[in-house]
């Protein structure tokens, strides 16, 4: 079985982002960036099922231009076989994204497609479903394990109240949540080797996808600024002041 | 233009965060979208939709019953959305963006070949909307082309609707069929005496600096004192101390009570988008330097083990 996994770059998880002075967009310019992180998940869960004998290739998809390469290499150098990275300069919606990862199903015939359940960006959480939806597949969302039995998965979800097991059959497609596993460091050898393995690039056009917005985005804005808080000495202080400053006791 | 919510229930009683959703219908119905409805999605959901009925500001409540939609399966669901905007001719269709709402809705879309908008914080038109990306550190005002608008919306941006009140219209809706494609196995629900956190008017939440997940009763015992609800940062769950349905913050629950006492959190990106909308912060940390006192109203530096019991204490 293939299994194929979506990366993102994505603004790194520790930078505080801040919005332009013109309310157009986010600054993006010198910000580090990085795989993120709920795809780093997806990509040591199909490394592990490779591990296990579950799966025999891992193929990693990116879509950006050439710097999404970066994470391409990176998702390598931790177990995946190939990378496809589907080139765009544009900045694409899930639904976009979900129509070109389709493509890419149709070509690679995977049994298991594994993504993160939201990106640290857009935080849309919409991809994984939204590519299910058009593969005609189930989808095993925001899962905390993933074990392959005959011709179906079985995925525990992580929901509000608690977690849900499901089962679904192959060809499938699960989202990844934050204790699905603990992805590894790439070692040295392998992000050398890295270097050597295959990484195919395909343009939006090759694919024939319709790509265009349905959302534009009128502007950005700074979330308001809460006021200055006091420190308090003590306990004592702390309830006096919920008491009768706050007046939420 | 008319307004399709999905209900969020267990087929006997309507969730709370359907109330909210219904806010925003209602905010939508305001600025010209229409009439809205109520969809109860189960089975033997009489129960739900009798309540749902009772939902102030919705004008028809539609049940869809059938065994297929008995656990609400989105491979079961989606289908039975684009058969109820093209039949109906819904301009909108509403969720709460909840792991539910979350899970089903970008699946309708994507069969209706809409984008949807996640999250939404504020209505300013029937094609306009505020919502928050970068873990809330800025807000982006969209607006839709598209001739179905699919939304999920954020609990604590809108207050809930009365529960009682309306008295709407019934009817059945036939149509559902079993996908094949997925099967419910179980669910291992967390049974707690507390308030849920999306719904709590105090939240008391606990970080690393609680070590373990025997110290999380020392929480609790405060929780129980002011009727709390307990909740953790993801570093917590990510330690294994507490499970995964407690964490607050930017992929875990987003919450806005009255109060949100935050106990050996440092203040982490991630977990400021979860709590920063709360009215009162207050901190309790150790180090003064954590991140976590730029938001508190107010702040104590000062060992949480002493400080827990001395605040049971007090309350």
């Amino acid at each position: 079985m293939k299994v194929l996994v979506a990366v993102k770059r994505v603004v790194d998880a520790n930078v505080k982002i801040r919005v332009k002075a013109d309310n157009s967009d986010v600054e993006l310019n010198n910000v580090k960036m990085a795989i993120n992180p709920f795809c780093e998940i997806a990509i040591e869960e199909a490394v592990r099922l490779k591990e296990s004998g579950v799966a025999e290739e891992v193929i990693a998809v990116s879509i950006g231009d050439t710097a999404c390469q970066e994470q391409l290499r990176t998702a390598l150098a931790l177990g995946a076989d190939r990378a496809i990275q589907i080139d765009t300069a544009q900045t694409l919606e899930p639904l976009a994204i979900a129509k070109l990862l389709n493509a890419v199903v149709e070509k690679e015939q995977p049994g298991l497609v594994i993504l993160g359940k939201q990106s640290i960006d857009g935080d849309n959480n919409q991809t994984g479903q939204m590519l299910a939806a058009l593969a005609g597949m189930p989808q095993g969302t925001f899962a905390s394990q993933i074990k392959v039995e005959g011709d179906e998965a079985r995925v525990t979800r992580e929901v509000d109240g608690g977690l849900q097991q499901v089962a679904i059959k192959l060809p499938a497609i699960v989202t990844t949540d934050l204790r699905l596993n603990e992805p590894r460091f790439a070692s040295l050898p392998n992000i050398m080797k890295a270097k050597r393995k295959p990484l195919e690039v395909i343009t939006t056009d090759a694919l024939g996808i319709n790509t265009a917005h349905r959302l534009s985005t009128l502007k950005m804005t700074a979330p308001a600024e809460r006021e200055p808080g006091v420190m308090v000495a003590n306990v004592a202080e702390l309830v006096e002041k919920l008491k009768t400053d706050a007046g939420v006791l | 233009m008319s307004i399709l919510v999905i209900a969020e229930h267990d087929n006997n009683t309507l969730k709370a965060a359907t109330l909210n959703t219904v806010q925003a219908a209602v905010a939508l119905k305001n600025a010209g979208a229409g009439e809205i409805t109520l969809l109860v999605a189960g089975e033997n959901c009489g129960g739900a939709a009798e309540q749902a009925a009772a939902v102030a500001g919705v004008s028809a409540v539609v049940v869809a019953d059938n065994a297929a939609l008995a656990h609400q399966l989105p491979e079961n669901m989606a289908p039975l959305l684009v058969n109820l905007c093209q039949t109906s001719g819904y301009s909108h269709l509403l969720a709460a963006a909840t792991t539910t709402g979350k899970n089903l809705l970008p699946r309708a879309a994507a069969l209706l070949d809409v984008a949807q908008i996640s999250d939404i914080t504020e209505v300013v038109s029937s094609d306009t909307f505020v919502r928050p990306v970068y873990a809330g550190n800025a807000l982006a005002t969209v607006q839709s082309s598209d001739t179905v608008k699919a939304i999920t919306v954020r609990g604590t941006a809108f207050t809930a609707v009365e529960a009682s009140g309306g008295n709407a219209p019934v009817t059945q809706h036939d149509g559902a069929a079993e996908s094949g494609l997925s099967r419910f196995i179980s669910e291992e629900m967390s049974v707690s005496e507390r308030p849920e956190l999306t719904a709590a008017r105090i939240i008391v939440s606990g970080g690393r600096g609680m070590q373990s997940g025997d110290n999380f009763p020392m929480l609790e015992k405060v929780a129980d004192k002011i009727g709390a609800a307990v909740g953790a940062s993801r570093a917590a769950v990510d330690a294994g101390f507490v499970p995964n349905d407690m964490q607050v913050g930017q992929t875990g629950k987003i919450v806005a009570p009255e109060l949100y006492i935050a106990v050996g959190i440092s203040g982490a990106i991630q977990h400021l988008a979860g709590m920063k909308d709360s009215n009162v912060i207050v901190a309790i940390n150790k180090d003064e330097e954590a991140p976590i006192f730029r938001v508190a109203d107010y702040g104590l530096v000062a060992d949480l083990f002493d400080v827990l019991p001395e605040l049971e204490q007090a309350l």
